[in-house]
């Protein structure tokens, strides 16, 4: 090999004050990964602003990716605090710790700010702009400007929903599904719920640009050698978030609009005074909201798909059985949407059941492939695969219950209780938390050049793995018992009192767990330790760079033979030429040692 | 696999099904709903419990112990073909059991029958759901229960009386925007949706008290509205109801709900219910 990828020097933060959104290439990040390659200087030097205009100008998706996580992560932190706040309501049955009207903007803004701020944003906008271009060997995405325009139009949307705290009358208060009628403007007749459906509405072109961006990046800017079925799963996972958001996110837009119309312009589409239906919100929701849980779920799949091979030191097993089970689960996710609403009355159970069952067929495919994996490897449990091993057993006790909620006469008896609460609060606290915190702590090194400690990340990790199943295991009994959502108080008579307060106090084990995070994050910038390109023995393409990578990502590439080239290239011996039938490109492979310069 | 999802439903003895935490049901529909539950649970548990262990036995087994590189395989078809298949043979067992369970929690006598087809009598209950509260309208018996919340911790809500032995059939409707009505022990929960009307049929077959409460969100009070129904012999159930017409609770002497409901003593249907328009707001 004639030239080698290790970065010229350890990266030393020339401002190691705090946690700020722009990090060390804030200041000329052209400077990194470029010397010592006989590159070109000029060509790679980026001779932009620098501090906070580079911040509020930057088109860069490293730039944009850092605000998307650090916005998504504050947001993570307030709607963490309130999911506290409404522990400690339920605690004692007859709490007046807040008042009926605070607790419903409560639970609606948790919700809201978690599902629509912070699980998609984090993963479609944080790390999938970061990481996304780096696996596919490109110098940025697609529509860079486009793209600095999303994270513009989120933290605008996002702003607003904080804001609508403050207006008379309060947030939203219906629930972060606003079913109507209790969403128009009689039952609801406050402005917070005018900002609300306005965020919805910004946030929602946000992650329709954002979508836009990830298909056309994966499509047409991969590097040369990378074909579709060596795109990284993670890539491929965020291809197809990318495509169940340009179909599902409209529908929701379109949904707002109308419900607009009901409040301001005296249209009925959803009151039956004026002959409209009300469920056909339901409808229009839940077809953008079940599309929307795999908008949640798939990037995080796609985290712990890239992580177990690094730590298992072994390729994905069953690589091609995993996208073809990623793409039926999207297919499948546009065709399960009234599952949500079997207790309405008025859906076809047996074919949504159907479908829904069938959803637990690519699922399951995927927990093999990751059983698969780590068969005959070597796995080791740095941060990032604990959490991803936290997300296999919190995945799935609440894939588990999932399956029950696909049968209708399990639903009725379980449906609006807290059975179902526990249910998607493991499923998504097993995707959004586990896995997206195992990509963090996974990427963390790559974006900013140093590590974060191991011991408080175990720390992290346990505490949040032992609060995991202290809150929700109990949440399942007490559903069962039949305590309903979104109730403020219940009579002590009913003897959901004891489980509540497990509850509560494994929330709070949760919320515990998050200073050591914050911990970490202080420490790595007190005191920096270089992480060097490629501190896992990471396989894809974003481990050849450095940390963080220069402007335009990079300045060569590896040839790209499987779907893990920088793997390759690190172990020249282990190449799996053979399995793909294409020993003719070792010769080629010899050719191809000069470098390949990067796309730009 | 299929042996482990249908053992526990086709084999009998109400005791046989483990609970895990949920109520055996006090109605015909509760108690099939709660096989159903208690089979899957099992089934959950079993599948869920080996990819459990199979996930511990890999981790344990392959954590890293030397610097070795292991083999780099990637792929195993029958494999891949086995644990594709395998699921697919689970849910469609399961589905199969929850289509037959449904249609016997779903069935509903017509709705002009007075009889059901086990011979005893079809008692009439049009439950009406409003901000915040539940009406309870026996059209037959001429008696009308009604109940608000009223803010107090010990207020229980409205009480539905109910007949144990004779094929009751509830007729769901909101006054204003959409309610849940669950009661734990019936194993069952359905919407009050305005602009809808939902049909279902309770057989109880156990005397007793049985809390329920709304479980959409609808609007501030929604933690509150409570209310409870009490399962009684018929012989009581026919008391009851004198009692109540003599105490004046009758359909006629009740001016409320006013706009959107259909005049007593008609049975609501589809059509004549989506003919009335929905009042904006409810009772209070």
């Amino acid at each position: 090999m004639t030239t080698t990828v290790e970065s010229p020097e350890l990266i030393e933060p020339e401002e190691p004050g705090g946690p700020d959104a722009h990090g060390p290439d804030a200041q000329g990040p052209g400077g990194h990964g470029t010397d010592g390659h006989g590159h070109d200087a000029a060509h790679e030097h980026h001779q932009g602003p620098t501090g906070i205009l580079n911040w509020l100008t930057s088109t860069d998706h490293k730039v944009i990716g850092k605000s998307y996580m650090i916005t998504s992560l504050v947001l993570f932190f307030i709607a963490g605090i309130m999911a506290l706040v409404i522990r400690s309501q339920l605690a004692d049955p007859t709490s007046s710790l807040v008042n009926f009207q605070t607790y419903n903007e409560l639970f609606t803004m948790h919700g809201s700010l978690m599902l629509y701020l912070f699980a998609g944003p984090f993963a479609f906008g944080g790390l999938a702009n970061y990481i996304v271009p780096l696996q596919v060997g490109a110098p940025d995405m697609a529509f860079p400007r486009l793209n600095a325009l999303s994270y513009w139009l989120y933290l605008g949307g996002s702003s607003m929903m904080m804001a609508s705290f403050l207006v008379a009358g309060g947030a939203a208060s219906f629930g972060w599904v606003a079913y109507a009628p209790l969403s128009n403007s009689i039952n609801s007749p406050g402005t917070g719920t005018d900002m609300w459906l306005m965020s919805l509405a910004l946030t929602g072109f946000s992650a329709i640009f954002t979508g836009v961006n990830l298909v056309a990046t994966i499509f047409y800017l991969r590097a040369p050698g990378l074909t579709m079925f060596r795109v990284p799963i993670f890539s491929w996972n965020m291809l197809v978030t990318g495509i169940l958001i340009l179909i599902a996110f409209p529908v929701l837009f379109g949904a707002v609009v109308m419900l607009f119309c009901d409040r301001h312009f005296g249209t009925h589409i959803y009151s039956v005074q004026g002959g409209g239906v009300p469920v056909l919100w339901q409808h229009l929701f839940w077809f953008f909201g079940h599309p929307e849980v795999y908008i949640l779920a798939l990037p995080y799949f796609g985290i712990v798909t890239d992580i177990i091979p690094v730590f298992s030191r072994k390729p994905l097993f069953g690589y091609r059985g995993m996208v073809f089970a990623t793409l039926s689960i999207a297919a499948l996710s546009t065709g399960v949407w009234a599952h949500h609403m079997f207790t309405t009355g008025v859906v076809l159970l047996p074919f949504f059941s159907l479908l829904s069952y069938l959803i637990a067929v690519p699922t399951g495919i995927k927990f093999f492939n990751w059983i698969g994996t780590m068969w005959g490897g070597q796995v080791s449990f740095q941060t990032p695969m604990l959490f991803s091993m936290g997300f296999l057993f919190a995945f799935l006790m609440g894939g588990v219950t999932g399956v029950l909620l696909a049968s209708p006469p399990v639903d009725f008896m379980t449906h609006d209780t807290y059975f179902v609460v526990a249910h998607f609060h493991q499923v998504l606290i097993g995707t959004t938390v586990f896995a997206g915190f195992a990509g963090f702590y996974f990427w963390y090194p790559k974006m900013f050049g140093r590590m974060l400690s191991e011991r408080l990340g175990k720390l992290h990790f346990w505490f949040l793995f032992a609060g995991f199943w202290l809150t929700f295991m109990p949440q399942y009994l007490v559903g069962l018992k039949g305590m309903p959502r979104r109730i403020a108080d219940y009579l002590p008579t009913n003897g959901w009192t004891g489980l509540n307060q497990l509850s509560t106090a494994g929330a709070m084990v949760i919320g515990f767990s998050f200073l050591f995070f914050l911990a970490n994050l202080v420490t790595s910038w007190r005191k920096p330790v270089a992480a060097g390109d490629n501190p896992w023995d990471g396989g894809a393409l974003e481990w050849f760079t450095s940390s963080p990578p220069p402007h335009h990502n990079f300045t060569h590439l590896p040839p790209i033979r499987s779907e893990r080239p920088t793997w390759d290239y690190n172990h020249p011996e282990h190449r799996k030429d053979e399995s793909h039938g294409d020993k003719r490109h070792r010769e080629q492979q010899e050719e191809h040692k000069e470098t390949v310069g990067a796309p730009s | 696999m299929g042996l482990a999802v249908g053992a526990p439903l086709v084999l009998g003895g109400c005791n046989f099904y483990p609970t895990y935490g949920a109520s055996r049901g006090v109605t015909t529909q509760g108690q099939d709903t709660f096989k159903l539950y208690s089979g899957m649970m099992t089934t959950g548990i079993i599948v869920g419990g080996l990819v459990g262990l199979l996930i511990l036995f890999t981790i344990v087994r392959y954590r890293r112990r030397s610097d070795e590189m292991p083999k780099q395989f990637h792929e195993s078809i029958p494999i891949e073909i086995v644990y594709t298949g395998v699921p697919i043979l689970i849910v469609a067992v399961l589905f199969l059991f929850t289509v037959l369970t449904e249609n016997k929690v779903d069935a509903t006598v017509p709705v002009n029958a007075t009889v059901s087809s086990t011979g005893t009598p079809v008692l009439d209950v049009k439950v009406t759901a409003f901000q915040w509260g539940w009406r309870f309208d026996y059209p037959r018996n001429n008696v009308t229960v009604s109940g608000e919340v009223t803010n107090g911790p010990d207020d229980h809500g409205p009480q539905m009386v109910l007949p144990m032995g004779e094929r009751v059939q509830i007729t769901l409707v909101s006054n204003d925007v959409i309610h849940g009505f669950y009661v734990r022990d019936f194993n069952f929960s359905r919407y009050a949706l305005p602009g809808v009307v939902n049909v279902f049929d309770l057989d109880l077959v156990r005397t007793g008290t049985f809390p329920g409460q709304c479980t959409q969100i609808c609007g501030l009070y929604h933690s509150e509205m409570l209310f409870s129904v009490r399962s009684v012999t018929p012989d009581a159930f026919q008391s009851w109801v004198s009692s109540e017409v003599a105490n004046g609770h009758t359909l006629q002497r009740t001016p409320e709900p006013a706009a959107n409901t259909p005049p007593p003593y008609t049975r609501v249907t589809p059509s004549n219910a989506l003919a009335a328009p929905s009042s904006k707001k409810g009772s209070l």
